[in-house]
């Protein structure tokens, strides 16, 4: 029992810490003016998330987010700072009380909300009750893969799954009309490479 | 570049790792996280790093915005065909018990060409997107 229960405090401080930085980085985001210092916190915050959803089983998520959060996003990001501006245009800033009543009043209604939800990890869970055990049970015989992930993703929901593939091309298209393909002309040699270097690297 | 010779030098090595590593993922994914999505993000940050080093005229002369373009489509078009290869063969959209006689293998190879299908989608429209933004500034 003591080697579990130390690992369960252990776990219990890595959370708190990691919950900890979001917290500080995100406070850091929205004071920050800086767009470039901006874009890095953002991938750090990414980065910590990925973290938190290893410690809670979700790797195939954490792989997701580690990739797309805190790479390929913070590339775009740079990208477009490199096309627009580095610096925050600084507005004054006016304190709107009927804002603040509404942020905290709908900030109260989500926390009760969560009140009502299962507490983490319960085995009870009307989740864990119902679908968990069919696909956990008898995925193995019926798909014959172990990743139980790529089984709900890719056969009991196919279809979600094209989609979802559906939308990530439509998003390339929709970016493909509005910014163009990108390409770059190949230009006389001499001139072309060492400006290339600084164009490309934001 | 020749100025930063120790970046050449570690991107030499870490570039086809990464490229290896997203192979991996794609074709490892029924047995260990991962999968056709992540595969296709990976793939397209190892063409980030070689940008950020060597240039994007560079990148465009290995894969071609053309070539990225191409793939995003067909991977989606490779997915539908797995679906309607299971109405021709009397099943449902997306059914693979029907592609082949045992249903285990059926299931296997249908989350196979699927998972192949996504990741060519993902990988071309993330080299998509990094060449529209990135190659903007070219345009003008």
């Amino acid at each position: 029992m003591a080697p579990g229960a130390g690992r369960c405090v252990i776990e219990a401080l890595i959370d708190i810490v990691l919950l900890t930085f979001l917290a500080i980085i995100a406070v850091a985001i929205v004071r920050i003016r800086n767009l470039l210092a901006v874009t890095m916190l953002t991938g750090i915050y990414s980065l910590i998330v990925a973290v938190l959803f290893v410690l809670m089983d979700a790797v195939d998520v954490a792989l997701t987010e580690a990739a797309v959060g805190a790479g390929l996003m913070v590339i775009l990001m740079l990208a477009t700072i490199a096309l627009t501006t580095r610096e925050e245009r600084p507005h004054r800033m006016r304190h709107n009380l009927l804002a603040l009543v509404v942020v905290v009043i709908t900030g109260a209604a989500l926390i009760y909300a969560t009140l009502d939800m299962p507490r983490f990890g319960d085995p009870e869970a009307p989740a864990h009750v119902h679908l968990s055990p069919r696909f956990t049970q008898d995925s193995p015989q019926e798909i014959g893969i172990p990743n139980m992930v790529t089984s709900v993703l890719a056969s009991y929901r196919g279809i979600d799954t094209l989609g979802e593939a559906v939308v990530v091309f439509a998003a390339a298209v929709g970016v493909l009309l509005v910014l163009g393909s990108g390409t770059v002309r190949r230009r006389k040699s001499g001139e072309s490479a060492d400006k290339d270097d600084k164009d490309a690297s934001p | 570049m020749n100025r930063y010779i120790v970046l050449r030098v570690i991107s030499g090595l870490i570039i086809p790792i990464i490229l290896i590593f997203a192979f991996y993922i794609q074709f490892h994914g029924e047995y260990s996280p991962g999968g056709g999505f992540q595969a296709g993000i990976v793939f397209a940050a190892a063409f980030v790093v070689y940008t950020l080093l060597y240039g994007l005229e560079a990148a465009q002369r290995a894969i071609p915005p053309k070539a990225a373009h191409v793939l995003s489509a067909a991977g989606v078009l490779l997915f539908a065909a797995f679906g309607f290869a299971g109405m021709l063969l009397d099943g449902n959209f997306l059914e693979y018990k029907v592609l082949l006689p045992n249903d285990q293998a059926a299931e296997t190879f249908g989350i196979i060409g699927i998972e192949l299908g996504v990741g060519l989608t993902v990988a071309g429209v993330a080299l998509t997107l990094f060449y529209s933004f990135a190659g903007r500034r070219h345009d003008r």
